[in-house]
C-alpha cells in the first residue's frame, strides 16, 4: 500500500548541514523516515512524509534541526475545542476529554 | 501502534530542563521513594524483589481476562481517562542489577502491552506518570518527557537499582524526551526502543538495534478499525446535538410550529444524522488511503455524498425531491466535517497541514448546511 501523506507544502522541516554532526539521532527518532543515514551522511529523504512531531528536534544534540512545531497537535478536534476555550488547541486534557489518551 | 493506541506525538510541550534538577525533599517521602507502600490490591503485582533501594514490586507479565476486558472497554471509550497505574519502578520475572530497564507511561493499556511482551524476560520496568495519558500523546504534551523522566530516576533511585546506566524507551517517547539532556542530567543513556511494544522481544534480539520497520509508525487497515468504536462513542454528542436541533426544527410548517409532525420526523431524521455519521466515522476511516485526495474533510464529503446518493437511489430517502436534495447536502457535510475529526486519530498529520484544511473545510461544510436549510425553507414556503 502506498504511504499515506498530508499537506507537504505548509511543512517547515530543514536541516542545517553545517551544524550537523551526523550522529544520526534524526533517524532513529523519526516515525516517518523522513531521514536517512548514507555514507557516514544525514540528509533528509522523505520530507513530505513530516508530521511535524518534534521528535528529531528535541534530540538533536547540535540544535541543526528547523522545525517549527506549532502549539498543539494536527488534530480538527482539537482546534476546535481550543477556539472554544480561547486557548491553544487542545484535547482538553486527561481530565476532562477521553478522545487523546 | 505500540505504547499509544492513537497519534497524538505533536511536540507542543515546553518544558525546560534546569540543570540542577533537585528532587524537593518531601518528594522521596521518608526513606523509599515513589513505591512507598507496596499497592497489594493490584491484581498485576504477584510479589516483590529486594534491592539496594528497598523491594520493588513485581508484576506478572501475562494478561489476565481482566486486563483484556479493560482493554475492550478503553477501546469503546469506557473509562477512558481512569485507566491508569501508579507510576514508579517495577520488576519482571526477576531481574538483578544488570538487567534492562524499559521506560513506558502509566496509561494501563500502555503499560499492559509492554509488561505482555517482556513475558520470559528478566527486566525492570519504569512508568513515568503520564496522568494516565499513552506514551505518543504524552510526549506531545510532556508529560513524558524529559522532565518527569529524570525526576523518577531520582524518585526510584534507580542509580542504586542497576550498575548499568541504560535506559530502554518507547521511540515515540522522543518527541518529549530529549535524550542527551537526560544523559547530562541523570548520568542515563537512552536507547530508543521499537514505536510497537509487540517489537521489544525481535529489537532485543536484534541487540537492541530498532529496524526500519520497527521506527515507523503504520496505520493500516486494523490500526484504523480499532479506533472506530472510541469514536463512534466520542462523536456522539455530534449525532445527538444534531438530531435534537433537526427534529425540533422539523416542526416548523408553513400554519406555524407542529409538535406532532416534529415528533413524526424524528425516526426519518435519526436515518440521514445516522447516514452522515457513518459515512464520517466508519467508512472515512477504513477506507481512508483509497478515497482521493490528501483532504480528510473532502474524503468525508465524498463518502458522504456518495452514502447519500446510494441511498437516494434506492428510494430510501424520506420526502419530495428537494427534501432529498436538502439531505444529500446534510449528510455530505456532517460526514465531513466528523472525518475532519479523525485528522487526530490519525498517525501523519500536522498541526500547520490542519489548519491549512479547516481554513477551507469548515466554510464548505456551512455552505452545503445552509444549502440544506434553503431547501428545506423552499419547500415549506412553495
Amino acid at each position: 500500500m502506498e504511504r499515506l501523506r498530508y499537506f507537504s507544502e505548509v511543512l517547515t522541516l530543514d536541516l542545517i548541514q553545517e551544524k550537523c554532526n551526523n550522529c544520526g539521532m534524526c533517524v532513529k527518532v523519526c516515525p516517518h523516515e523522513v531521514f536517512e543515514l548514507k555514507d557516514k551522511k544525514v540528509r533528509i529523504i522523505g520530507r513530505d512524509f513530516c508530521m511535524e512531531c518534534g521528535a528529531c528536534k528535541r534530540n538533536c544534540p547540535q540544535g541543526a534541526i528547523v522545525l517549527d512545531v506549532g502549539d498543539g497537535c494536527g488534530c480538527a478536534a482539537g482546534i476546535i475545542q481550543g477556539a472554544f476555550n480561547g486557548t491553544a488547541p487542545t484535547c482538553g486534557g486527561p481530565d476532562k476529554g477521553t478522545c487523546c489518551n | 501502534m505500540g505504547c499509544s493506541d492513537q497519534k497524538c506525538g505533536c511536540g507542543n510541550s515546553n518544558e525546560l530542563v534546569s540543570l540542577q534538577l533537585k528532587v524537593p525533599a518531601n518528594d522521596y517521602g521518608c526513606k523509599t521513594p515513589s513505591n512507598d507502600p507496596v499497592p497489594t490490591s493490584k491484581p498485576y503485582i504477584i510479589g516483590g524483589i529486594e534491592t539496594r533501594a528497598g523491594e520493588i514490586p513485581q508484576i506478572s507479565a501475562r494478561l489476565d481476562w481482566k486486563d483484556y476486558l479493560g482493554a475492550f472497554k478503553v477501546r469503546w471509550g469506557i473509562r477512558r481517562d481512569q485507566y491508569r497505574v501508579d507510576p514508579g519502578l517495577y520488576a519482571v520475572g526477576i531481574p538483578n542489577d544488570r538487567s534492562d530497564i524499559f521506560v513506558t507511561a502509566n496509561y494501563k493499556f500502555s503499560f499492559d502491552l509492554v509488561r505482555k511482551n517482556l513475558n520470559g524476560v528478566n527486566a525492570w520496568l519504569l512508568v513515568l506518570d503520564t496522568k494516565g495519558v499513552n506514551v505518543w500523546c504524552a510526549a506531545g504534551k510532556g508529560t513524558f518527557g524529559t522532565k518527569e523522566l529524570v525526576r523518577r530516576i531520582q524518585l526510584t533511585s534507580l542509580d542504586k537499582v542497576v550498575i548499568h546506566r541504560r535506559l530502554i524507551l518507547p521511540q515515540l517517547g522522543a518527541t518529549g524526551v530529549a535524550a542527551h539532556l537526560v544523559k547530562e542530567v541523570s548520568g542515563f543513556t537512552v536507547i530508543y526502543g521499537p514505536v510497537r511494544a509487540t517489537d521489544i522481544p525481535a529489537f532485543v534480539q536484534a541487540n537492541y538495534k530498532a529496524s526500519k520497520e520497527m521506527r515507523r509508525v503504520k496505520f493500516d487497515w486494523y490500526d484504523r478499525l480499532k479506533l472506530v468504536p472510541n469514536d463512534i462513542i466520542y462523536n456522539m454528542r455530534y449525532l445527538l446535538t444534531m438530531l435534537i436541533v433537526i427534529s425540533v426544527l422539523s416542526g416548523i410548517n408553513a400554519n406555524g410550529y407542529s409538535m406532532q409532525q416534529a415528533l413524526r420526523n424524528i425516526v426519518p431524521i435519526a436515518k440521514i444524522v445516522a447516514a452522515g455519521y457513518i459515512a464520517g466515522i466508519v467508512f472515512t476511516p477504513l477506507l481512508l488511503p483509497y478515497i482521493p485526495t490528501r483532504n480528510f474533510s473532502f474524503k468525508g464529503l465524498i463518502l458522504g455524498a456518495i452514502v447519500s446518493m446510494l441511498l437516494f437511489l434506492n428510494h430510501s430517502l424520506d420526502g419530495g425531491l428537494m427534501v432529498n436534495f436538502a439531505e444529500i447536502f446534510f449528510i455530505s457535510s456532517f460526514s465531513s466535517f466528523l472525518a475532519m475529526n479523525f485528522t487526530g486519530a490519525s498517525t501523519y498529520t500536522s498541526l500547520a497541514g490542519v489548519k491549512k484544511e479547516m481554513k477551507i473545510a469548515i466554510p464548505v461544510q456551512v455552505i452545503f448546511g445552509a444549502i440544506a436549510v434553503m431547501l428545506l425553507v423552499l419547500e415549506i414556503a412553495i
